[in-house]
């Protein structure tokens, strides 16, 4: 007992008069063992977030082609918004009583954050509270997400400016001023950095619904291209307003059948499972036009595919464990190469044949442990705010 | 009255393990009490006898007795066991380590071995030889802070601490100002009689030789007689020893 106690006193007293050395050979046996801890940790985190999007949006109806590109766009308001569908589908779903409709329209962006046209229902689906004013409620008004508000400086009162599609698109999409009435908390979801408006305005940036002058009593007849009893039709140099205010709200009007406009995507929550066994039979007959998904197997499938890369690091996380052990063999045996004379001095002095052996065994466990306690507590850190940094990462 | 013999050697050879290098060394008597130099050019095999003397190598044939105890026949745990308790080993480079402070190296023999116990009775001793040697304000220091004298003063603390009954020193004085030369002398001298303890040093300051009791040159084979004031002079000295020198330099 005596013995291991002197070893380790001497191998403390030369682990600390080099402490350089010591210190690179505990920070290589701390990152060794923290990384691949902290790392799958993150990664489960990552799966359980991304998985938790998805199970919180039960099923998605969108235009027939890519599911993947359908839920990314629908979860994330990422990648190019799928083809669109109509708002008909939202009528007919209602019309069913199976599902209650939520629309999603993402075609567009405001200071490279995504303009998402739905309705108040989304708020509730995502359990999104407000820290500042209120939902939207009329055309123009619009809720910022925490970081969209953080990233440009907006709080209610604030005014916002979509961005038209294409600079030089003249005949498409004008660029319309948004109120900013209110700015959501932060739930660590992609809702941080999106603009939501209720659907209607987004019809309005799409140019599918406009507020101008009546015409009838502006006396200006420059604008008039074709006058047919009480219907007048303008010609382009009509000017439009390109922002909604309590003077030009009731001016703003759609042309043609709002069940014919555009959406990219309708979230169904359905009431039951059987409502939504038979919502999905619905749209699995082939003549549909559109399809359904469930966005759980569908990102399921995904991080099946993404989370290979885990058996990936593990074999680089085995590689560099080897090396790690090669080098501090390399490392002890050129110490004990380096301490050859004191080894000696030793010997001559009477120093037991087991304690050579004994020292460099207590200098490698004074390693280990030291270096084990620094990777039990980064690895606990990173439990500890696993969640927080995956948000982070994610949103 | 003489005193009893503590150091023995008798028909001793010795060879390196394939070395050309061979010891022959008939007798060498060190008596209890006794300062002995061993003098000699380099390679005739002063440090290699001393090395016998603690059991650090073994003969080929031939016996070695330090005090009562027969060293030869000693497994290597034994002898490990005898030498740390038993001989005290004083070296010209000093060999401290450089990790450890004084004290600690002071105390290193007692965390090498587990025949020595280091409790607070050695820890008292030790601060009591540091004392006497004039460097108990330097305990704490790092030993490559040390001047060369105190270095070796710390060297001396570290072989007398186990309270050896033999002082073994190999060129002690070799790397020291003549001042120094002398204090380390006394300090090793002053052990020796108050311990009734025995010192066999060898040395290559002559000039140091008539401090001790007895001279052994290992070049002419011949024990000199105390206070010769050089080993050359005394060639007609008795015969108590024989060494064969290496077989280059008798090329």
């Amino acid at each position: 007992m005596s013995a291991i106690k002197e070893s380790v006193y001497l191998a403390w007293k030369y682990l600390s008069f080099n402490r350089l050395r010591t210190t690179i050979l505990i920070a290589c046996v701390t990152l060794v063992g923290a990384l691949p801890l902290s790392l799958n940790l993150l990664l489960s985190a990552s799966e359980r977030e991304l998985m938790a999007r998805a199970e919180n949006t039960p099923l998605i109806v969108g235009a027939k082609g890519s599911d993947l590109d359908l839920a990314i766009n629908s979860l994330y308001f990422a990648s190019v918004p799928p083809e669109p569908i109509t708002m008909a589908e939202v009528q007919d779903m209602q019309a069913s009583t199976l599902a209650i409709p939520i629309p999603l329209h993402t075609q567009f962006q405001a200071r490279n954050f995504p303009i998402v046209g739905t309705s108040l229902d989304y708020f509730d689906l995502r359990q999104l509270t407000l820290v500042e004013g209120r939902a939207f409620s009329i055309l123009g008004d619009c809720v910022v997400g925490a970081d969209a508000a953080a990233a440009l400086g907006l709080e209610p009162g604030d005014s916002l400016v979509s961005s038209p599609e294409t600079v030089f698109d003249f005949g498409g999409v004008y660029p319309l001023k948004m109120q900013v009435v209110g700015v959501l908390d932060k739930s660590y979801t992609a809702d941080d950095r999106a603009v939501f408006v209720d659907i209607k305005t987004a019809w309005v940036i799409q140019g599918l619904g406009h507020g101008h002058q009546n015409l009838a009593d502006s006396g200006n007849e420059d604008v008039v291209l074709n006058r047919d009893g009480a219907s007048i039709t303008a010609n382009a140099a009509l000017p439009q307003y390109n922002e909604i205010t309590a003077e030009n709200l009731s001016s703003f009007h759609f042309h043609g059948s709002i069940a014919s406009f555009p959406l990219t995507a309708v979230i169904a929550v359905p009431k039951d499972e059987k409502s939504a066994a038979i919502l999905r039979g619905r749209y699995e007959v082939s003549e549909a036009s559109s399809q359904i998904i469930q966005p759980t197997s569908v990102i399921e499938e995904l991080l099946i595919e993404i989370f290979k890369i885990r058996n990936v690091l593990n074999l680089v996380f085995i590689l560099v464990m080897a090396t790690t052990l090669i080098a501090l063999i390399l490392v002890f045996n050129l110490s004990l190469r380096l301490r050859q004379r004191e080894i000696e001095t030793s010997f001559k002095l009477g120093c037991s044949r087991g304690m050579i052996a004994r020292l460099i065994v207590a200098e490698v466990t004074t390693i280990l442990v030291i270096s084990t306690g620094c990777a039990v507590v980064i690895t606990a850190g990173m439990s500890a705010f696993k969640d927080e940094i995956t948000r982070t990462m994610l949103s | 009255m003489t005193s009893p013999p503590m150091i023995q050697i008798t028909d001793l050879e010795f060879q390196y393990d394939g070395g050309e290098f061979r010891l022959q060394l008939p007798q060498l008597v060190v008596n209890t009490g006794q300062k002995a130099a061993m003098i000699g050019p380099s390679g005739t095999g002063k440090t290699t006898i001393l090395h016998l003397i603690a059991g650090i190598c073994t003969p080929l044939t031939g016996q070695i007795q330090v005090g009562d105890t027969p060293i030869h026949p000693l497994s290597d745990a034994e002898r490990r066991r005898f030498r740390i308790s038993h001989i005290g080993f004083v070296f010209q480079e000093f060999e401290l380590i450089g990790y450890l402070n004084v004290l600690d190296n002071i105390l290193h023999p007692y965390r090498l071995n587990p025949a020595l116990t280091l409790d607070s009775a050695v820890k008292r001793r030790a601060a009591e030889l540091a004392v006497q040697l004039g460097i108990a304000d330097k305990l704490k220091r790092s030993v490559k802070a040390l001047s060369q004298g105190e270095k070796q003063r710390v060297a001396i603390c570290r072989a007398l601490l186990p309270q050896p009954q033999v002082l073994l020193a190999d060129e002690a004085t070799g790397n020291l100002d003549p001042a120094n030369k002398q204090r380390i002398l006394d300090i090793l001298f002053r052990y020796v009689d108050k311990q009734q303890a025995t010192l066999l040093a060898v040395t290559h300051d002559y000039e140091l030789l008539d401090r001790f009791d007895q001279v052994i040159d290992l070049k002419t084979m011949l024990t000199l007689t105390p206070n010769t004031s050089h080993p050359r002079a005394s060639s007609d000295a008795p015969r108590e020893m024989t060494a064969q020198e290496p077989q280059e330099e008798m090329a």
